[in-house]
């Protein structure tokens, strides 16, 4: 195949790219991950009123999640299949535990706290759930019947309220769409598609009656943020004037007035691609885009060259929601979205996703790296 | 499944896909373009406009701080207002060598390395180009040496800013309470919008219950600024609502007098407006200066009063729990009347010491020799525990518990302060369920003159007095009596009609017996009923302090000073119209009759003649 033959040209004949293979490290990837990963502590120090001790804890972070990402990597994609309904289970169980746990305390709870560190099921479910869904799917013909259908979305629909239930829209949204892109590369037929969507739309009234009054908030805001300059609609007014100040070229590095006059709030999670598109202007964005639309497209390939159903379905979820994640998190701070709490992925400060979207990778690596046999050999 | 339709499907599936995979592409190119379409019309249509106001001119918008509502006593007499205050303040940013700034500074103004550490440590917390105070509340002093010199010091200035300030200090510090900086678990639970810009929220008291009402609601400006980010001109702007003025029910010259005669004690004194449930005296003596807590106060300090032996920061008044002793009598009483376990003139004799059946211990009476035949009148005038042991054991602990508990016993009296006490009004349910022990008899016998389990608050001591003054109709006490300005539409607080139904007889001849308690040549509080026109009804209690040993060890000296009895006295007057209920804990005061009673004496008298 064509594809093939290029990707082999990204494989230097070096002594660190033997080292790499032999750790089953894609190497493309890898070399786009690292990218972003860079550029990720050059908008941190910035937005981050240029603080090391920011920095270095990023990098910690960042340096465990590599360390993780290299170890699923490893692990034979056979493995992950074996597990996963294990693993979707515990998960399920952990999200129940700390949903009673949380009746006890106050307000949100998203937190397992283990004694050595503390642990958020719902990051391990934005995984296991597709997971779930591919092994299940790929245990029948695909397309799948109205039956398989049913089951899917049951595991689909369990995780999301779950968490929903926190309350995480941001995630929940997240774990959703993984399902739902399980389901769609399984080939889920284009006239279902057309009347679920439809079905959802019919839904947005009774979904509307669930949501908490903060989330309500965040939805008329977006809808109209100068209706409250000084509350919700603050982050959207701040962070459309920084991009738009930034314009074609931006204002170079450090050169962010908003982020540092203290305009901009959430600067270095939720809202730091308003600091990058100031600095660095429409081409930085580009840019970014470009680099987003590379892995992505890797992750693509990676699943199109799987060699059964599970690996297939799953490689193509995790990189369909990566998508998701930096579409979701762009749209919001570009005010077309509503503001839901989902950071920029490999970007914002915070450990959790990192960890999280690096395992993904680690996976889709595994899956790439395990081939038992060459396509057309 | 056949081999052959294994490879079809495989096929078909790899197919479908490939298919997908395209379409995804398709679907994501289609959605980043979408992206891209509104970067460029925020960034390249948009540039001129966001631009503007994010740079050259920009517009901010600024919070307006509302002004706190200030708090006054039931006369007017102001507890917490607001004061202009100095503060020295630097923006980093615009000094050179900050560190050589610093160390001018504080040889020029004698500032403490503490104060420099601690604006070292907020400073790095700060936002760039945020002026960040170094000094607050600047003395005259300390502001005219700086004005001298102000032009060689770029970047520092004069700032004026509003100071909580509490004239009235450590007198009314556990009642009206303090404002402090918001720490950083406020930050989180308090609207972000709100308090955009407010620096400080209510801690304890009167200014943390009632923090939603003095804040007030915080307005905007639209401003224009120059580059240097100095402000030209503005635009638009909403001004703050400022918060409400609060008016509580405290009476502060009467709270003063109480807590002057807590001088060299440790203590609380209560009083209750017996006709509203409104509290006119909630003193807790020591008290603390609570002025040092709104300029954040010096950790020494702090430690000075977190580990002081006295613990002027508890609030005994609403969270101290002392075993009621003798003052739990009149409503034992009142259980006997109500349940026909005695009636009035029911005789008993007291030897001195009281046995149960076939227990040889002795229950002893505080008077060796006892009181002789005694009723029930005399029993309370003089205060005879045999016969109260008698009548524990007549009663039981459970009718005892089911009674004292519509005087709120056991229960918060639900006063508009945070952190009340329930104090523990014991039954048999309650050792099973919370120690999984069995009630034994003896303990009925002493929690019948207010020992053992039972323990009480002084504000529930205070409210069950007012309620037995008010004939059984419930007193429930409050502090805010209403808010004025600028929206009077707050309605006064207004008791819950709540009756417990007691024989008016029954009460009456309790009263009558309180009143012997002063008013007899027999009554243990015999000495407060000099100079006045009407009848004081009151009951003296002395309770047994347990914890003495442990005291003991700790400090030698103090041995004697700390073994002593706590006093207490509850009162009401005049017995005939009550108006207002008093209940005093003097910690080792020793005699209830001589340490606690004449502080209540002064407290009813005071009100009383103001009232005529």
């Amino acid at each position: 195949m064509k594809a093939e033959t290029r990707s082999e040209q990204f494989h230097p004949p070096s002594v660190i790219g033997n080292i790499l293979r032999k750790l089953h490290i894609d190497i493309p990837l890898f070399i786009g991950l690292l990218l972003i990963s860079l550029l990720s502590f050059i908008i941190l120090y910035s937005a981050g009123s240029q603080d090391m001790d920011v920095l270095l804890r990023q990098a910690a972070r960042v340096g465990l999640a590599f360390l993780l990402m290299t170890v699923l990597a490893h692990v034979d994609p056979y493995q992950f299949k074996r597990y996963s309904a294990l693993l979707f289970g515990l998960g399920i169980l952990l999200l129940v535990a700390v949903l009673v746990m949380g009746q006890f305390g106050k307000g949100a709870q998203r937190w397992l706290d283990l004694g050595v560190f503390r642990f958020q099921p719902s990051e391990m479910i934005k995984i296991t759930t597709p997971m779930m869904v591919a092994w299940y799917l790929a245990e029948h013909a695909l397309p799948p019947k109205p039956k398989q259908l049913l089951i899917a979305s049951i595991l689909i629909v369990v995780p999301t309220l779950l968490i929903a239930k926190q309350p995480d829209l941001g995630t929940a949204l997240l774990v959703a769409s993984s399902g739902a892109a399980v389901l769609f590369f399984a080939g889920l037929s284009w006239r279902f598609i057309l009347a679920i969507s439809a079905t959802l739309a019919g839904l947005t009234p009774i979904l509307w009656h669930f949501m908490r009054p903060y989330q309500r908030d965040r939805v008329l805001t977006f809808l109209n943020p100068e209706a409250d300059p000084l509350g919700r609609g603050y982050h959207i007014i701040q962070s459309k004037i920084a991009i738009g100040s930034g314009g074609i070229y931006g204002k170079g590095w450090l050169g962010s007035t908003q982020s540092e006059l203290d305009f901009l709030p959430e600067s270095s999670t939720d809202f730091i691609f308003a600091v990058f598109a100031e600095e660095f202007g429409l081409f930085g964005c580009l840019g970014l885009l470009t680099l987003y639309l590379l892995i992505i497209s890797r992750c693509l390939y990676i699943a199109s060259q799987a060699q059964d159903t599970y690996s297939r379905l799953l490689a193509s979820s995790l990189a369909f929601t990566f998508f998701v994640y930096v579409f979701v998190n762009i749209g919001m701070v570009i005010g077309v979205l509503p503001v839901v709490g989902v950071p920029l992925p490999l970007i914002s400060y915070g450990g959790t996703s990192i960890v999280t979207l690096l395992a993904g990778f680690g996976i889709l690596m595994s899956i790439h790296t395990h081939k038992k046999f060459l396509p057309h050999s | 499944m056949s081999r052959i339709y294994t490879i079809k499907n495989k096929l078909v599936e790899s197919r479908l896909f490939l298919n997908r995979i395209i379409s995804a592409f398709a679907l994501i190119l289609l959605l980043t373009s979408g992206l891209i379409v509104r970067l460029v019309y925020l960034q390249i249509v948009g540039h001129e406009h966001y631009a503007t106001l994010a740079k050259d001119n920009s517009i901010k918008i600024e919070p307006l701080v509302p002004t706190r509502g200030i708090i006054y006593d039931r006369h007017g007499k102001v507890l917490a207002d607001n004061t202009q205050s100095f503060s020295l303040e630097l923006i980093p940013e615009q000094i050179v060598d900050l560190d050589d700034t610093l160390l001018r500074l504080q040889k020029l103004l004698n500032i403490s390395d503490e104060k420099i550490d601690q604006y070292q440590k907020q400073r790095k917390r700060q936002k760039r180009f945020v002026s960040t105070p170094l000094l607050i509340s600047m003395t005259d002093e300390e502001l005219a040496k700086f004005a001298v010199v102000r032009p060689y010091f770029p970047g520092v200035d004069i700032q004026a800013r509003l100071v909580r300030h509490y004239p009235y200090a450590e007198l009314a510090s556990h009642v009206v309470g303090y404002v402090g900086r918001i720490n950083e678990a406020e930050m989180k639970s308090l609207p972000i919008a709100e308090y955009r810009g407010s620096s400080h929220v209510g801690k304890i008291g009167i200014e943390n219950t009632y923090e939603a009402e003095l804040h007030g609601k915080t307005g905007y400006a639209e401003i224009e600024t120059n580059v240097q980010a100095r402000a030209i001109n503005t635009v638009n702007s909403v001004p703050p609502t400022p918060g409400e003025n609060l008016y509580l029910t405290l009476d502060i010259d009467l709270q003063k007098t109480a807590y002057d005669a807590l001088d060299g004690f440790n203590g609380a004194v209560v009083a209750i407006d017996i006709k509203t449930g409104g509290v006119l005296v909630f003193a807790s003596r020591p008290g603390f200066d609570p002025n040092p807590f709104v300029i954040g106060i010096a950790n020494d300090a702090y430690q000075a009063l977190q580990s002081s032996e006295n613990q002027p920061l508890y609030n005994r008044a609403l969270r101290g729990l002392y075993p009621p002793g003798s003052t739990i009598k009149p409503f034992i009483a009142l259980a006997g009347l109500e349940y026909n376990a005695i009636n009035a003139e029911h005789k008993l004799f007291c030897p001195g010491y009281y046995q149960l059946p076939n227990v040889s211990h002795h229950y002893r009476d505080w008077k060796k020799g006892g009181h002789g035949s005694v009723n029930m009148t005399e029993a309370i005038t003089q205060s005879c525990d045999v016969y109260f042991y008698s009548l524990a054991s007549m009663l039981g602990i459970d009718r005892m518990h089911d009674f004292l508990q519509h005087f709120g016993f056991g229960e918060k009296t639900g006063i508009d302060l945070s952190g009340e006490k329930p104090g523990l009004m014991p039954s048999r349910e309650w050792k099973r369920s919370q120690r999984n022990q069995s009630w034994y008899p003896g303990e009925t016998l002493i929690t019948g003159i207010g020992q053992g389990y039972l323990q009480v608050t002084p504000i529930q001591l205070a409210k069950a007095t007012a309620t037995l003054a008010n004939k059984g109709k419930v007193v429930t006490p409050f502090l805010v009596k209403n808010t004025i300005s600028p929206d009077p539409t707050e309605p006064d607080v207004e008791n819950p009609p709540s009756n417990i139904t007691i024989k008016p007889e029954n009460i009456n001849s309790i009263i009558s017996a309180m009143v012997n308690v002063i008013h007899d040549p027999h009554g243990t509080a015999k000495g407060i009923s000099k100079d006045i026109n009407y009848q004081i009804a009151g009951k003296t209690g002395t309770a047994q302090v347990f914890n003495i040993k442990q005291d003991a060890k700790y400090n030698e000296n103090d041995i004697d000073f700390k073994l002593r009895d706590h006093a207490l006295f509850i009162s009401f007057a005049p017995a005939d119209d009550p108006k207002i209920a008093v209940a005093v804990i003097v910690e080792n005061g020793g005699h209830g009759g001589s340490v606690a009673a004449p502080i209540a004496g002064q407290v009813i008298k005071q009100f009383l003649r103001e009232q005529q």
